[in-house]
């Protein structure tokens, strides 16, 4: 009835699961006690979860990617403690059972939920903006996208309390992961919450692939659209061409582990390589999924706080667009060591080495943006600048390991932990806090408090090296990753540096949660009100429109004829909004529940299919199809927003900015 | 799932003249070809492990097969007559050949599920090699893509009957369908030559 579901699933005897399972209950139980008791749940109903408008779904995401954040870190901040004590005679306190569900957790839920769900959030929250548009070309899909990734984690995180999670690192490399070596249910929910959030993705890259492509505004040539906009069409398109990959990859190590199958297994002629290519397809070109977003940030922020137009805009373009090429063409550094002859990895390292290139011309491009600026010294700049250190290290030490020689010495080694780091957190994380710091005025209509911000930016940029930098040096000393405990005493001072940094990193955590509280406590105070739109003098359309925006985002829209469209009207005297002009009514697609839907019987599918609880899958199988099914025979799906209402919201933001102006 | 998932155009028409709605569907069938793809290239890799088990000589007949590929290329043409149909709003005319290719594709569908319990009572399943994993999980694959257009094709049909126009929506998702089945008989004449011709050569 249960499949293998018993009540030993339920991991009562470790002390720290029952310690943050009663936690987790205090705060559930708190949250959705509040809510009940403020009544808020009709609102939540109906102006969250079945929104299918990207500024609130923009939101959510952001807001599932500050829960990751906080699980992920938790994870790493045990792991950074356990290698601190666990030396010599002291097995520290984790087992290896438990460490090692850690660390693949910890892989696992930040890639996937943190910076996946981060990324998709500023997508949301800023294309359409920016090109002009209405919203997304398919608003429900996008609804449908965020309860995929969302209802994914929560899989991550049932494994948490009902059995337990992978233990074979963030890939799931076979054979370890086959059933031979892993019977437990942990891989099963890796699959599962992989397979659920990537169809959430893949979704997500179609929808902004073809909203790029077909919604920008008039005028709008491919070379008038902001850098931003750029990278997540590149982003977007890796995104097609990749998950697929991916979902190919763990299906097979599904059928192996479900029907008996051979594609990895150590018999009956599998081959573990053949993992090992498919999910690094996937996996190298991912890491630009990640990043060129987060250069697209960088791209906005740069020349909006020096006060110029970015330096090199047709080249950050093309250097966009030849690392989205070359990033097919490097995946075979991740295993140098399979042993495939020094002509493939001469081809894979020097097609890595050549990703530099591109990338060392859009640093150039931001140094010289600042060059010669009025350089305002805003939250959003300091991440910005922290990023070009510390991301030119990270990828100096990449270089390093293209060198297929090198990479012998230092493959698995804490080198690589070290290094990937230095370019995820330098690049991705910073990327994407600059991004919320920059664009949060516009989605949610108040500042960012901005000491606050600045704090969190010491303590992260600080942490880091404190965390990262003696990383480096284990590895040249021999210290590969992934174990629990170790004897060797030149290793341990570094282990307790790298424990300093963890915590410098944890109140820098601590600082933006404060700055997001302090934000939100502070909204209404006039000095961090945006009334006009536009808080820092942007250059892109989303300053045109009020903060925040409405529904429709623009009442009518604007006709592009530059690049940095709004600065080229803002310079000759043109009213990019058209205040006043005739309003028409506008077409809308209306709130639906059948993305929530679909993802709790994806959530009810996932569960049953890792207990092997094969009624319960059926159920949870066949509800997806019947959501889509319902959809697809819906016919009350959009509705007209009259040409009064669009006019009482326009003048009512033209009285607010010429009350702003009169000031 | 996704595949059938049809949404509205939802308030760009007025901006925006070139249909979304087709343009996204196509856009997802290349990532869909990009599972393909890499199943492919699986079998590729694992085409030669046979595991001391049978081998595609032994296993294969071109009876069945070359009846699983008349059905599925005929249906590609009923549903072609289908789409003259819709253009013409002959909503009757349309159910019709839906209903013709349904029949057709739940015969190929048949056939390949006969194959399969044959192979498999045969002690040639899917967990014999890898050669077997990477052939049922590819050709598995194209089979239940054919029975999700399948569900596809019963949708629509219960939606046109008893309606007299076919409005923009209806025909954005006759379109995908239609691009859905095409894609699907390209897919198998690549399985037919590569797996079958390929392995019996």
């Amino acid at each position: 009835m249960l499949g293998r579901l018993s009540l030993s699933a339920i991991p009562l005897d470790v002390p720290i699961l029952v310690g943050t399972f009663i936690g987790v209950l205090i705060v559930g139980v708190a949250v959705l006690g509040l809510i009940t008791y403020y009544g808020k749940w009709g609102y939540l109903w109906k102006e969250w979860f079945t929104s299918v408008d990207h500024k609130r779904l923009a939101v959510m995401y952001i807001v599932l990617a500050l829960v990751a954040l906080a699980r992920g870190f938790a994870d790493a901040i045990m792991m950074r403690t356990q290698l601190a004590l666990a030396y010599a005679g002291n097995p520290g306190y984790l087992p290896p059972h438990h460490y090692d569900q850690i660390f693949s957790a910890h892989g696992t839920i930040m890639i996937f939920f943190l910076a996946m769900a981060f990324m998709t959030g500023l997508f949301n929250f800023i294309v359409p903006l920016q090109i002009g548009a209405r919203d997304v070309a398919y608003p429900f899909l996008n609804n449908l996208s965020f309860w995929m990734t969302a209802v994914a984690f929560m899989l991550v995180n049932i494994s948490l309390f009902i059995g337990e999670f992978s233990q074979c690192g963030w890939l799931a490399y076979p054979p370890l992961s086959e059933m031979q070596f892993s019977p437990g249910v942990g891989v099963d929910y890796y699959i599962w919450a992989i397979q659920i959030s990537g169809v959430g993705t893949l979704l997500t890259g179609v929808n902004f692939f073809v909203t790029i492509v077909k919604m920008r505004a008039p005028g709008m040539t491919w070379l008038k659209m902001p850098v931003f906009t750029w990278t997540a069409f590149c982003s977007s398109i890796l995104i097609m061409a990749t998950f697929p990959v991916l979902t190919v990859a763990v299906a097979l190590l599904g059928l192996d582990r479900y029907f008996g199958m051979h594609f990895f297994t150590n018999d009956g002629g599998g081959n573990q390589m053949l993992y090992l290519n498919l999910i690094w397809a996937w996996g190298h070109p991912e890491v630009y999924i990640l990043v060129l977003p987060a250069f697209g940030v960088f791209s906005e922020v740069v020349p909006a706080f020096s006060g110029k137009p970015l330096f090199g805009y047709k080249t950050m373009v093309y250097a966009t667009c030849s690392i989205m090429v070359l990033s097919f063409l490097v995946w075979v550094h991740h295993f140098f060591t399979m042993g495939a002859g020094p002509d493939v990895n001469a081809f894979f390292g020097i097609a890595t080495m050549i990703i530099s290139i591109p990338t060392g011309v859009k640093l150039f491009n931001w140094l010289f943006t600042m060059y010669k600026g009025r350089i305002q010294y805003h939250a959003c700049m300091y991440w910005a600048v922290g990023f070009m250190v510390v991301f030119t290290i990270g990828g100096m030490t990449g270089v390093m390991m293209a060198i297929p020689g090198s990479d012998f010495v230092l493959h698995n080694s804490l080198f690589l932990i070290a290094h990937f780091h230095n370019v995820i957190i330098g690049g991705v994380y910073f990327g994407y806090v600059c991004g919320m710091n920059f664009w949060a005025p516009k989605v949610l209509g108040f500042k960012m408090n901005e000491a606050w911000g600045i704090r969190a930016f010491w303590f992260w940029l600080v942490g880091f090296f404190f965390a990262f930098m003696p990383l480096y040096v284990l590895g040249f000393e021999g210290m590969t990753r992934r174990i629990n405990h170790y004897d060797n005493p030149a290793w341990h001072p570094w282990m307790l540096i790298a424990e300093v940094g963890a915590v410098l990193i944890l109140f820098g955590v601590v600082c933006q949660l404060m700055q997001i509280f302090v934000s939100i406590r502070d909204c209404n105070k006039p000095e961090n009100r945006d009334f006009t739109g536009d808080p820092w003098n942007g250059r892109t359309l989303e300053w045109s429109t009020s903060s925040p925006p409405p529904v429709y985002n623009y009442a009518i829209v604007p006709h592009v004829s530059s690049l940095d469209a709004f600065t080229h009207d803002k310079e000759n005297g043109i009213d990019t909004r058209q205040a006043g002009a005739q309003y028409e009514a506008i077409h809308m697609p209306k709130n639906t529940a059948s993305g929530i839907s679909a993802g709790a019987f994806a959530l009810i599918f996932g569960f049953a299919a890792v207990w092997y609880i094969w009624w319960l899958a059926a159920i949870g199988l066949v509800g997806v199809i019947a959501t889509v099914i319902a959809r697809s025979a819906n016919k009350d799906i959009d509705y007209y927003i009259p040409a009064e209402e669009v006019a009482r919201i326009e003048n009512e933001h033209t009285r607010k900015l010429m009350a702003q102006a009169a000031e | 799932m996704a595949q059938n998932t049809t949404v509205p155009t939802a308030g760009h028409d007025e901006h925006h003249h070139e249909n979304t709605v087709v343009f996204g569907f196509w856009v997802y069938l290349m990532t869909d070809c990009i599972i393909f793809g890499s199943l492919f290239a699986t079998f590729a890799v694992l085409r030669n492990q046979f595991n001391g088990g049978p081998t595609p000589h032994e296993l294969f007949e071109f009876g069945g097969l070359g009846l699983e590929t008349a059905l599925l290329l005929l249906s590609s043409i009923t549903y072609g007559f289908g789409m003259i149909a819709a253009h013409k709003t002959q909503i009757s005319q349309v159910i019709l050949w839906l209903g013709v290719t349904f029949l057709l594709g739940l015969g190929f569908v048949g056939l390949e599920v006969r194959e399969f319990a044959h192979m498999i009572a045969d002690g040639a399943g899917p967990d014999r090699s890898a050669f077997l994993s990477a052939f049922f999980t590819l050709v598995s694959t194209h089979g239940l893509h054919v029975t999700c257009g399948l569900i596809w094709i019963v949708t629509l049909m219960v939606q046109l009957m008893g309606t007299t126009e076919i409005p923009e929506r209806m025909m954005n998702k006759l379109t995908c369908l239609s691009l859905f089945w095409h894609f699907l008989d390209i897919v198998w004449i690549c399985v037919f030559t590569y797996v079958y011709l390929a392995s019996m050569i």
